[in-house]
């Protein structure tokens, strides 16, 4: 709750510092006669604003996260804390009971140990609270009153103002660096640990995938841990199956909106094509596992396949399929209007029919566009969770049947983490092993992807 | 287009025998050009008739989990003896206060007392949950004697649909003809939180929780993600550091959902371990994940904006600071906000990555603020799809309804912006 009082205490020092800098500055106005002051009172007040805010923000962004970890410490330092377990995860059980009591979040402790904590935990949030809204008063009204003083007629407020504008619209677009780097960082660092259990080449080249996670953590299977299966199931899934609805639908789709569907129909069908784009994943999952998979299976048991799953690779690709169409059919349709109309013109006035225009120019020459788009649509096929998590299954299978259970990368991704696994433990890193294999794969897929667009689209400028 | 050929053979010496090939040549031309065109139509008839199946089928299960079985109970609360004051209700701790008093032996005694002891027993075990919820509402129903609408259990519930066991379908089939089983809409399912039961269950906790996840990352992602295309469209320098910002930009559009998750996982929780599955987190999450979406639309606004309204502001005197924020921004926000909305319906309907930061676990209780731990909406519906208990099935569907709704709701409004402020200069 802390954090939410001292953001609102900024605001309202800021909005302090705001108006009586606004307020100084108008005197000026009026001390110089109406005479010329270097910037309009306005900038004198964010000038002020600015100057309060950002060293209070800093502080309350570290503080939020240092302050938690100082309570902790100082219960556990309370003569209460020492009839704690000494580990694991009981005893984080009893310090978050405690705590949410303390909070005020929970009504009442279970546990007799956790009820002699929660004073010391209110006493602790009490003594922290004073010093954070204590800090940041103080850091507040001493920031402002140097702002404050610097305050003159001469004082060109404007200029300082837009180099600090300059640099917060600087940092912010530098967050999608650092969300770059985080993502790198903590996948990373996690894989390397993993790799510490079990070697990369088990990983990688390995052909059994089932990890334990209620095995000796120091000493795991390494062949437990072979991916090629989840490899193969994601291929399979999101570039095979996937693709083969996907690709022709979707650009046939295309074909047929800009070149053969009269304006009223594509101004209806564009939008709808748009709708099933914005289907959450989730509601496709649920759509696999509860209409296509049964019937999948309902029609394979009829044709004599008896070894048919109710949890098939066909329904999940199947469906990943029809929520790419929308996805590709909007690529190839931008490739295919980049396609200069002379090209086009040129070919009809040869004689040729609409369709052989469409199949020996406009395609041959949008084609590296198209690859493009699909090339994305398969990054974006490997990278889908949902609807596999829930209409293809966990157990992992090295088959080239489609009617068979199958699972992906996201799939043991998300069955890894979600389980009550620790951290120190093979089977839970192994998935931050899976998502940056997934991370560098879709990210090769992408950087081409976007290579090959750029290139093309500058070909005919 | 090709008839120009006909007559020239026409007109000079008529030769059948070419004319003849020409002909079914150009027969067959036009047959494959239909063909063609065929399939190009039956592509789009298919991509619709699925849009159609989906949209059929979770309207038909849903519809159903927008009711349910009840089974009318008059509960005479004036003489329960139940001794609560309306001061005593308004405080937190109202529920478990009746549940002391003995709220639940009331509604079991004049559920027998109605419906007979074999049926009284299909009175589902949680029904006075709704009976405190009504009687917290309005206080003055303790000294009325009042006819409820109590769940029943999922077994009558399925044998009122025809299911089940031929046993619960008898008794349905006896209570309903007696009127004292019905199914009604359910209220409450838009008010309730999860619960074990189907019967029971509603979606306001996750609908609650979408919410504050979706302010979270509104907050978060809409000025960074304006700010950082206001940087690289208007004054960023070509040069390394900037192309490298662009290309993490257009890679992070492209970075599968669950990868975020996984980073929200390592970073936020390792900072923050006290939250998990708190909205703050899943937000945070979802905003770094929606941030390159409002950049690179911000961008195409920002685009849009012609140079000549710039050095019209340059001109009279206007810094490089007051030209963007007086004059560029204003006239690209509506595309800004446009992309906005598009970018925070998939974040809405986004599920994996807040799987990862812990958010799939069962919260009984709508969440009182960004801190307290919550579900959301997706995350709810994944959660139902797998119950067994066949009642869930519709509630899943009927909660798919609520969400799609809502994103309707959302693209309905972008494009209604995107039309009402479409300009061209």
């Amino acid at each position: 709750m802390s954090p939410v009082i001292l953001l609102l205490l900024a605001l309202g020092l800021g909005l302090a510092g705001w108006l009586a800098a606004r307020a100084r500055a108008w005197t000026f106005k009026r001390d110089t006669n109406g005479g010329r002051i270097a910037a309009l009172p306005n900038y004198h007040a964010w000038y002020v604003a600015l100057w309060i805010a950002v060293p209070v923000l800093a502080f309350i962004a570290i503080w939020s996260v240092v302050a938690p970890n100082l309570v902790n410490q100082s219960v556990l330092a309370s003569p209460a804390a020492a009839e704690l377990p000494a580990f694991g995860f009981k005893r984080d059980a009893i310090l978050n009971e405690a705590r949410a009591v303390a909070n005020g979040d929970a009504q009442a402790v279970f546990n007799d140990t956790a009820r002699a904590l929660v004073d010391p935990f209110r006493d602790a949030f009490a003594r922290y609270n004073f010093i954070g809204i204590a800090v940041t008063l103080a850091i507040g009204l001493l920031s402002g009153m140097i702002a404050f003083l610097r305050l003159r007629p001469d004082f060109t407020a404007r200029t300082r103002v837009e180099r600090a504008v300059m640099t917060i619209l600087l940092l912010a677009s530098l967050v999608a660096i650092l969300t770059t780097l985080g993502i790198v960082v903590s996948l990373v660092f996690e894989t390397i640990r993993f790799f510490g259990m079990v070697s990369p080449i088990d990983f990688l080249f390995g052909t059994h995938w089932g990890p334990d996670p209620m095995a000796n953590p120091d000493n795991p299977d390494a062949s437990r841990y072979g991916a090629i299966p989840l490899f193969w199931g994601t291929i399979f899934i999101g570039a095979i199956i996937a693709m083969i609805v996907a690709i022709p639908l979707g650009l046939m789709s295309a074909i047929y909106l800009t070149q053969y569907a009269h304006p009223r129909i594509r101004s209806w069908v564009k939008p709808a094509l748009e709708i099933l784009a914005g289907v959450p994943t989730v509601v496709y999952g649920y759509f696999a596992a509860l209409t296509v998979a049964p019937f999948i299976r309902d029609v394979a048991l009829s044709i004599g396949f008896s070894s048919a799953s109710s949890e098939s690779a066909l329904a999940a690709g199947l469906v990943m399929g029809v929520m790419i169409i929308p996805f590709v059919s909007s690529m190839a349709d931008d490739s295919i209007a980049a396609v200069p109309a002379a090209m086009r013109d040129g070919s009809l006035a040869m004689g040729a029919t609409q369709s052989e225009t469409i199949k020996r120019v406009l395609i041959p020459a949008a084609l590296p566009g198209i690859v493009a788009g699909v090339m994305l649509a398969i990054s974006r096929a490997i990278g889908e969770t949902m609807i596999v998590v829930m209409a293809a299954s966990t157990a992992a299978n090295l088959s080239a049947n489609p009617l068979e259970s199958m699972t992906t990368v996201t799939v043991q991704i998300v069955a890894m983490l979600t389980g009550e696994g620790s951290f120190d433990h093979p089977a839970t890193l192994s998935a931050f092993a899976l998502g940056f294999v997934l991370f560098l794969v879709t990210l090769g897929l992408n950087f081409v992807a976007l290579r090959v667009v750029k290139r093309f689209r500058e070909t005919y400028e | 287009m090709s008839n120009a050929a006909v007559p020239t053979g026409e007109q000079s010496e008529p030769r059948p025998d070419r004319r003849e090939a020409f002909e079914a040549r150009l027969k067959k031309r036009y047959a494959s050009e239909k063909r063609f065109r065929l399939l190009g139509l039956s592509a789009i008839i298919f991509s619709m008739a699925v849009l159609a199946v989906l949209l059929f089928t979770m309207t038909v299960n849903g519809v159903g989990g927008f009711q349910r079985a009840e089974l009318t109970v008059p509960i005479a609360l004036s003489e329960a003896g139940l001794s609560a004051t309306p001061a005593d209700l308004q405080e937190s701790g109202a529920v478990q206060l009746l549940e002391a008093q003995g709220l639940p032996g009331v509604v079991e005694y004049y559920a027998i007392e109605a419906l007979g002891e074999e049926a009284a027993a299909e009175v589902s075990p949680q029904a006075w949950r709704d009976v405190a919820d009504a009687i917290i509402v309005d206080p003055s129903l303790l000294r009325r004697d009042t006819v409820f609408n109590l769940p029943a259990s999922s077994d009558l519930a399925s044998g009122l649909n025809g299911e089940g066991s031929a046993e619960s379908r008898a008794m349905a089939e006896q209570l309903s003809a007696d009127g004292q089983l019905s199914s009604n809409f359910d209220e409450g399912f838009l008010s309730r939180a999860d619960a074990t039961n189907p019967q029971q269950v509603g979606i306001w906790g996750a609908l609650k929780g979408s919410m504050l996840t979706m302010l979270v990352t509104l907050v978060l992602a809409f000025p960074i993600g304006v700010l950082a295309a206001l940087y690289l469209e208007e004054y960023a320098p070509k040069n390394r550091w900037t192309d490298l910002i662009e290309v993490s930009i257009n890679n992070l559009a492209a970075v599968p959902s669950i990868i975020f998750g996984l980073l929200g996982l390592a970073v936020f929780l390792w900072l923050f371990p006290n939250l998990r599955s708190a909205p703050l987190i899943g937000g945070m999450t979802l905003a770094l994940m929606t941030m390159p979406v409002i950049v690179i639309s911000g961008r195409n606004a920002i685009k849009a904006v012609p140079p000549s309204i710039r050095d019209g502001a340059l001109a009279v005197g206007a810094s490089p600071v007051q030209v963007v924020f007086h004059h560029v921004l204003p006239l690209a926000l509506p595309g800004i906000l446009t992309g906005t909305i598009i970018g925070m319906a998939r974040a809405l309907g986004e599920t994996a990555p807040l799987l990862m930061i812990g958010m799939r676990a069962f919260v009984a209780t709508p969440p009182d603020g960004f801190t307290s731990p919550a579900t959301v909406l997706p995350v709810q519906i994944f959660l139902w799809s797998d119950e067994i208990d066949r009642g869930f099935v519709e509630r899943t569907s009927a909660a798919i309804i609520v969400l799609l709704l809502f994103l309707l709701l959302m693209n309905g409004l972008a494009i209604y912006l995107r039309n009402k402020f479409e300009k061209s200069w």
